[in-house]
């Protein structure tokens, strides 16, 4: 396996693992404000380290960046979307879980 | 290679179990608000195995529409439905009813024939049948375009196309007979920043997927309905972030004039190719290219201005419903 | 290489199966569509794969509608479809 091989392997690896960690923080977390948090971590982490990867080994600079668009607006959309919910929450009276 | 097939295998075996897990869900489910939700995750789950099924431009139709607009458009008419106890699927109550020792039985035995017919076509057709795509195949380079799908859509199926259209403007305009004039949701909602700048900064991005993909569509999937649908869902987002409830702030006569334009373009094409070449939308080969792009052009603000309009509802034009 | 990818995208489609359970279960509205967020970003990256791993370099166009338009259900159901409740979380 060469090297770009291995170069691009690590991150989308890595990637998968944060797109697990968003998923149980889903269905692990207590309320919907941490299950926010962990869903924006597999947006930006996840998404973001298997694109990476992705660029490495992609077959032009256009394609490189088209990825990396997806990864600008999934992560704008994430962001914008997490903040309506997480304010429309408080709005409707959802607490917050406490310990 | 083996590895590769049995992940396949695998891959496509989760996505259909999935797909039928979702769709007995979203029918099963007692909530409206679930079935909606599941609803689009099924558009999603089916627009992947449309790429497994190596079909990328049907695809991207269903990310567009069923998993974007979909959505949209019923999670609206959810919110026009709240006042009522309608919240509730109807079904819930019509389980406990007598019928369901007839109609369940029925149901079984209907299924089971759909599935045993559909296996049959599968083990009687043989996986070399002869289809359409030789033909295709030859004729591509006088069809203007080098994307298969688009110069069946486009040229040797134009009328399709042309019918297609005419259908979304009748459901446009059946939508809105039935529609009232007062809109539920009237109260305008406060405004929110955070969501004026996302709105803001899709525009430019929305209108730049939008346009390469009509581009696109000539030598590659894309095409008019999933450039409409990416244009018609940035109008959507604009009409949710207004503090007025969905107006347009445009003119009701050229708002009017983009609703038909698709239509009308494949129209005055029909008339024209109709009395010069004496054949219904046959194109000169020599033209048929810039011919296919003005009418995707056309037909792409059409359907996004119908889908918004589908979704906006009585406010879409501004004097609506006084 | 191309193994690599698909097992890649099996992962997150399993993934995306684990997080159906949150929509079917619930129990708030938000929490609903919240796990059809997920899956949405989960299909963006399973699309970018099996674009690298099956050569469909179209799969990407998919992903970019996609990322595109993953926002417009959920602002819909946070501008409109949410409906408004006393304290603690609701079932709906």
């Amino acid at each position: 396996m060469s090297a770009i091989d291995i170069l691009s392997l690590l991150p989308i690896a890595l990637g998968g693992f944060f797109f697990l960690a968003g998923t149980v923080g889903l269905l692990r977390f207590p309320d919907v404000y941490a299950r926010l948090h962990a869903l924006t971590k597999a947006d930006n982490l996840g998404l973001g380290l298997i694109v990476i990867g992705l660029a490495v080994n992609a077959e032009s600079w256009f394609v490189a960046g088209k990825l990396f668009l997806i990864w600008a607006l999934v992560m704008v959309s994430g962001a914008s979307v997490a903040h309506l919910v997480a304010r429309g929450a408080l709005q409707r009276g959802i607490q917050p879980w406490r310990r | 290679m083996e590895t590769m097939t049995l992940l396949g295998w695998a891959f496509d075996g989760l996505l259909g179990t999935g797909l039928v897990w979702l769709a007995w869900r979203a029918l099963s489910s007692p909530s409206l608000f679930t079935a909606v939700v599941l609803f689009v995750a099924f558009g999603l789950v089916l627009a992947l195995a449309w790429v497994r099924l190596d079909a990328p431009d049907v695809a991207l139709a269903e990310a567009a529409i069923g998993a974007g607009l979909t959505g949209a458009l019923l999670l609206g008419a959810l919110a026009r439905l709240h006042g009522s106890s309608a919240h509730k699927s109807p079904g819930a109550d019509a389980v406990r009813s007598r019928t369901r020792v007839v109609a369940w039985p029925l149901a079984a035995a209907a299924t089971l024939v759909v599935i045993c017919g559909l296996a049959a076509t599968l083990i009687v057709i043989t996986p070399t049948a002869v289809g359409l795509g030789a033909e295709v195949a030859r004729n591509l380079r006088a069809s203007g375009v080098s994307n298969p799908v688009t110069a069946v859509l486009l040229n040797f199926r134009g009328y399709d196309t042309l019918l297609e259209t005419a259908v979304v403007l009748l459901a446009l305009i059946g939508a809105r007979s039935i529609g009232t004039a007062i809109d539920v949701a009237s109260a305008s909602a406060p405004g929110s920043p955070v969501l004026e700048t996302f709105a803001r900064f899709l525009a430019p991005l929305a209108i730049l997927v939008g346009g390469y993909l009509l581009w696109v569509g000539a030598y590659a999937p894309g095409g008019a309905f999933q450039a409409g649908a990416v244009l018609a869902a940035l109008g959507v987002v604009f009409a949710l972030s207004s503090r007025k409830h969905g107006a347009m702030p445009a003119a009701e006569f050229p708002l009017r004039l983009v609703l038909v334009l698709g239509p009308a373009a494949f129209v005055v094409t029909a008339a024209i190719t109709l009395v010069l070449r004496g054949h219904l939308l046959e194109y000169p080969p020599v033209h048929a290219g810039v011919l296919i792009m003005v009418l995707e052009a056309a037909a792409t603000l059409s359907i996004g201005a119908t889908l918004l309009a589908l979704f906006s509802g009585p406010s879409f034009f501004r004097n609506n419903g006084r | 290489m191309q193994s690599v990818y698909l097992i890649v995208a099996l992962f997150l489609l399993l993934n995306l199966a684990a997080g159906l359970w949150r929509i079917a279960r619930g129990p708030t509205t938000a929490d609903r569509m919240l796990a059809a967020q997920l899956l949405g970003t989960t299909a963006v990256g399973i699309l970018l794969l099996l674009a690298q791993a099956n050569a469909m370099p179209a799969a990407r166009d998919v992903a970019l509608v996609l990322a595109l338009l993953a926002a417009v259900t959920a602002v819909a159901f946070v501008r409109r479809a949410w409906p408004p409740v006393e304290s603690g979380d609701v079932r709906d």
